[in-house]
């Protein structure tokens, strides 16, 4: 068979050799015949010129720009051509000395060599450009000014979900990742600027001019038939809404913690504070390095995203997903009651409770609205011991499984680089700490928030969600919609994630306690006027290790809510750190924000606990005495709390 | 014969292919060398750190070396043996991909493996090969037959299938490849003729008036009609026939393929197309080529000399080690380069068709057939692409190109070649 078909060798070979002389000729037409290419690499007889795409612009979810462009100028040097002026006189301008003209130039050289534009001065600060653009035709054509595009930040807000971008790295260059860049080109570093680097950067473009002899340009090469343009960035629109980001931010001021609001309909972020933050526009233009130094030793961390890089003890906000587990696992009615009196003292040391009136934990709607701690931790108990598992291990393996398909103990995925997963401990943790020896009261404070569970407060709100949709969550996310994207790069946050199978009822009996919580409980002051409001205050005892020793510091105020109850349009959380009770600080703060996003504005009633809210300074002295931030944090820190009133209130 | 393997290890070995063989690679590390050496770069420090692709392509090299020695070393009818085995195992591995791949540069055909990336995509080229082989060289494979026909394709059209999943379309459509060496084994002769002319007819449709095109058919038919009048005489069903294949392409560009634009394919696929065919001007589809073409047309003649490229050493063309190596090529070393870098490639492929045809086993002939067809299509695509003669699909250029999945598999497909045809006495399946 193989005789017969060998003639086919001949075509086979004709083929490979008509494919490599259709080649050839086009080579030779490329590279011999054709003068224009061989022109175009002539950097003597044709300049290119780089075009720069704009950045994409963010957009907030009523399409105010809350990150755009700015233009500031570059100093740029064509060695070889800059002779014979007066360079005393622009080092007086630049405010530089001889030797350092001499270095830079230098440099320059080394960089691209004498026919190549290198920059000589970046960002020029405005009254350095002023000066420079009187007198530029003393310099020219050695030296130019080019114009370049920054980041401006219109509210000056929102510091650290936006983040900033920074040069290229050497170090960063030489990775594969980066081959599209080239040294000096700009790329996001943290937050939305680096997440969505890929869809904001836009593509370069070139264009060719032809130049004279003495080097300046005169119009486009072969009628620009060679040019190609610079694509700008795609813009991005956000579910984040600026005034309630810049609320937020008001009321964490002098505060240490965070705010997390989500719209659970869609899981999309309508405000993240850290506090303390900062003004984001001191990480663009002229004094950018300066700034982010003073930022980066900040004592109070204003880099350091809380609202999903910090882990806190959840505290009693933790309760009704203890009760939703013990509900689904059938090992209690929302009847039950457990008799508490002050203490909870079924595993020796007794683990200490608010209120000690009898009846107050009589059944579960009672129990989350008075936050009883011996009802939760026996309820952890109830549900671990449960005699179907055959062993507290099965059982507490089980319970991680419910805590982490509540969103607990690992990231979440929200669209900024750096989210932390927090702290879940499953039964392989505990038998690594207790040596494999452990009962259900070991570590039975898990029922009520506290010890081996941390969680950030993006998780927290995002626990709500499940609660206020009742089994369901959208994963976190700024970004709704990217102009002119076809990519599924948004595709992960268009899904609907069910929790579990927890029934329904079960919610509604966990909700009404939250209910009772605003209504009746431990967090009266989140009540809004027209609006059923569910929540839960907490009270997070937390400690630190200081000279070695474990101290017991003040507790976080935490609270979390959902409102309306019924087709929930906001699910937040907040934590003041070593502030208190979560009834005090927490949940005020929960409740202007609520309100504002529900109204669009807040009723003059609670104009006097704004005032109190917004001077309340929960900053250890020391810390604030060495914290620099108030000199660095511009627009709101030089503000009154009078001045900030006035913003929201008309009087 | 035992002892005599150790006497004298390299007895058997075709020097021509080992000679061009190392020509590339040598001329693929130059050029990347090149593409990435910026004046002052510490060299050694630079290869000891791995912070360059060139240093990483040495290593790729050193370890492709290992491969290659091993198979060397490895018994000829282990080939055949687990060339079913490798098949299966290749299949799996890119449908692993698909569930726990990783995205780079948009494509989902990646595993990372302990900080190194692979593509098992390069990799299924070897076992689809070797599967093919064993499959024609079967006894029981009566090639003149349809079915045995269609499992062939089969063989090479399931991987592509999965990778056009991965989003790897260019790896992709080197499967095609294969139907070159089915066509050596007996697939008739007409059907890559039909192939050939429906892609030529699906893209003249896209990228030509379809008016135009009628005219031009009409003109043609007539004048096909004009010239062999005394045979249309003589047979009648002539005619019929002409007239059938003028009808025919006539709807096909006039009503089929604009209806399968708007109806069936999505709006963006759509516009891949058009961007992929140059129609539609998207700067950033053009731009590629447009700067590849600049540094290869500015090499001139005699070419700028080694390292005095512009074009390619300040970053204006992209992929520069990789997909665009090319253009070093021709930047540094202009027309007179090409033309005997072409040479290498010609001299590659022909020897390996004079070695396919000395074999005895049908195995061994089909194998070495597909090395050949496989580097046929790596280098024609990806050349083409460079000098704006075929759309911007990422394909290597085998053997130069940076990249140790391409370096590894092109080693082990041309080394499993060597060892088969040292072996050529014996007669395998």
């Amino acid at each position: 068979m193989s005789v017969y078909n060998q003639p086919r060798k001949r075509v086979i070979q004709f083929i490979i050799l008509g494919m490599v002389m259709l080649i050839v000729v086009r080579l030779f037409f490329l590279q011999v015949i054709e003068k224009k290419y061989s022109k175009l690499a002539d950097a003597n007889a044709v300049l290119r010129k780089v075009v720069y795409p704009s950045r994409g612009i963010i957009f907030d979810r009523k399409n105010r720009s809350i990150l755009s462009n700015d233009a500031m100028y570059d100093l740029v040097v064509t060695p070889i051509a800059a002779k014979n002026i007066d360079t005393g006189y622009l080092c007086q301008i630049l405010q530089i000395d001889k030797e350092e003209f001499k270095r830079r130039i230098a440099t320059a050289i080394i960089k691209n060599g004498s026919r190549r534009v290198s920059v000589f001065a970046s960002l020029l600060p405005p009254e350095m450009f002023g000066r420079l653009q009187e007198s530029m035709y003393m310099f020219q054509p050695g030296f130019d000014l080019v114009q370049r595009q920054i980041r401006s930040y219109p509210f000056s807000a929102a510091a650290n979900i936006l983040g900033y971008i920074g040069e290229v790295s050497p170090q960063m260059l030489v990775k594969p990742a980066y081959s599209a860049y080239n040294q000096g080109d700009y790329l996001g570093m943290t937050g939305l600027e680096r997440a969505y680097e890929s869809v904001l950067m836009g593509q370069r473009g070139i264009q060719y001019l032809v130049k004279d002899n003495l080097n300046r340009p005169q119009g486009s090469y072969e009628k620009g038939e060679f040019d190609t343009a610079a694509i700008a960035g795609k813009n991005l629109r956000l579910s984040l809404d600026v005034d309630l980001q810049v609320l937020g931010e008001h009321l964490m001021r002098n505060k240490i913690g965070s705010i997390v609001a989500i719209d659970p309909q869609t899981g999309g972020l309508l405000a993240m504070v850290s506090a303390p933050t900062y003004d984001p526009n001191l990480l663009t233009g002229s004094y950018r390095a300066r700034n982010f130094s003073r930022l980066f030793v900040d004592t109070t961390k204003p880099l350091f995203n809380r609202a999903i890089q910090a882990g806190y003890p959840p505290g009693s906000s933790m309760k009704p997903l203890t009760a939703l587990i013990a509900l689904d696992e059938g090992v209690i009615t929302p009847a039950f009651g457990f008799p508490c009196r002050g203490a909870y003292v079924n595993c020796g040391r007794p683990i200490a409770c608010t209120h000690n009136t009898p009846g107050h934990a009589a059944n579960l709607r009672l129990a989350i609205a008075n936050s009883c701690n011996a009802y939760f931790v026996h309820l952890y108990r109830l549900e671990v011991d449960a005699p179907k598992w055959g062993g507290v291990k099965k059982g507490h393996q089980k319970w991680h499984d419910y805590i982490s398909s509540f969103g607990l103990g690992h990231r979440l995925g929200v669209d900024i680089p750096g989210e932390s997963g927090g702290k879940a401990i499953d039964t392989i943790g505990m038998n690594k700490l207790y040596n494999g020896q452990w009962n259900s009261c070991s570590e039975l404070y898990v029922g009520m928030g506290q010890g081996q569970v941390v969680a950030t407060p993006l998780q927290m709100a995002n626990a709500m969600c499940i609660i206020a949709n009742r089994g369901s969550y959208f994963l976190p996310h700024f970004v709704s919609s990217i102009d002119g994207d076809e990519s599924d790069i948004l595709k992960k946050y268009k899904e609907k994630h069910t929790v579990a199978h927890v029934a329904d009822t079960s919610y509604r009996s966990v909700i009404y306690g939250m209910q009772d919580v605003v209504e009746s409980g431990t967090g009266r002051i989140a009540q809004i006027e027209g609006v059923i409001v569910c929540g839960k205050t907490g009270t997070a005892e937390n400690n630190a290790v200081v000279d070695g020793k474990l101290v017991k510091l003040k507790n976080h105020s935490v609270f979390v809510a959902f409102a309306p109850r019924d087709n929930p349009k906001i699910a937040i959380a907040v934590i003041v750190e070593n502030a208190g009770f979560g009834a005090t600080y927490a949940a005020p703060i929960a409740s202007l924000i609520m309100e504002k996003y529900l109204h669009d504005t807040i009723s003059v009633k609670r104009k006097p606990m704004m005032k109190t809210l917004l001077e309340y300074n929960t900053l250890d002295p020391i810390v604030r005495e060495k914290s620099k931030l108030d000199s660095l944090n511009g627009a709101t820190a030089k503000m009154t709390s009078d001045q900030i009133l006035k913003l929201y209130f008309r009087d | 014969m035992i002892n005599r393997r150790q006497i004298k290890l390299t007895e058997g070995i075709d020097w021509p292919i080992m000679g061009l063989y190392f020509a590339l690679v040598f001329v693929g590390l130059l050029s990347i060398f090149a593409a990435e050496y910026r004046e002052g770069d510490n060299i050694w420090n630079d290869i000891i750190h791995l912070n360059k692709n060139y240093a990483r392509q040495l290593m790729w090299l050193g370890i492709s070396g290992v491969l290659a020695t091993i198979i060397w070393l490895t018994d000829s009818k282990f080939f055949t043996a687990t060339a079913n085995l490798l098949y299966a195992g290749g299949i799996l591995l890119l449908l692993l991909v698909l569930g726990i791949g990783k995205d780079v540069k948009g494509s989902h055909s990646w595993l990372v493996i302990g900080g190194f990336q692979f593509q098992p995509a390069e990799l299924t080229k070897l076992c689809t090969n070797l599967a093919l082989a064993k499959y024609l060289s079967s006894l029981e494979t009566d090639f003149t037959k349809l079915r045995p026909r269609l499992i062939a394709a089969a063989l090479a059209l399931v991987p592509c299938g999965i990778i056009i999943l991965q989003d790897e379309t260019g790896l992709a459509l080197v499967y095609f490849s294969f139907f070159l060496v089915m066509y050596r084994e007996g697939l008739p002769g007409l059907l890559l003729i039909i192939a050939f002319s429906g892609i030529v007819l699906v893209l003249s449709a896209l990228l030509v008036d379809k008016n135009v095109l009628f005219i031009i058919f009409s003109v043609i038919t007539a004048l096909v009609i004009y010239f062999s009048r005394r045979e249309i005489r003589r047979h009648r069903s002539r005619l019929a026939l002409i007239l059938g294949i003028w009808a025919f392409c006539s709807v096909f560009v006039m009503f089929i393929v604009p209806m399968a634009f708007t109806k069936v394919l999505k709006d963006y696929q759509v516009r891949r197309i058009e961007v992929m065919l140059g129609k539609e001007n998207d700067p950033k589809a053009t731009y590629n080529t447009r700067q590849s073409m600049i540094a290869i047309g500015s090499g001139g003649i005699f070419g700028k000399g080694y390292l005095k490229g512009t074009q390619t050493r300040y970053d204006f063309v992209p992929e520069q080690s990789t997909d665009f190596i090319f253009c070093t090529v021709g930047e540094d070393f202009g027309f007179l380069g090409t033309l005997i870098f072409v040479g290498l490639y010609v001299g590659l492929l022909l020897r390996i068709i004079f070695v396919a045809e000395r074999q005895r086993s049908t195995f061994s002939r089909v194998y070495a057939y597909g090395v050949a067809s496989i580097i046929f299509f790596h280098m024609a695509i990806n050349i083409s692409m460079t000098i704006g003669l075929a759309p911007v699909i990422g394909i290597p250029l085998p053997l130069v190109s940076y990249g140790g999945s391409s370096l590894m598999t092109f080693t082990m497909l041309i080394f499993i070649m060597l060892r088969l045809d040292a072996d050529r006495q014996m007669v395998l399946r």
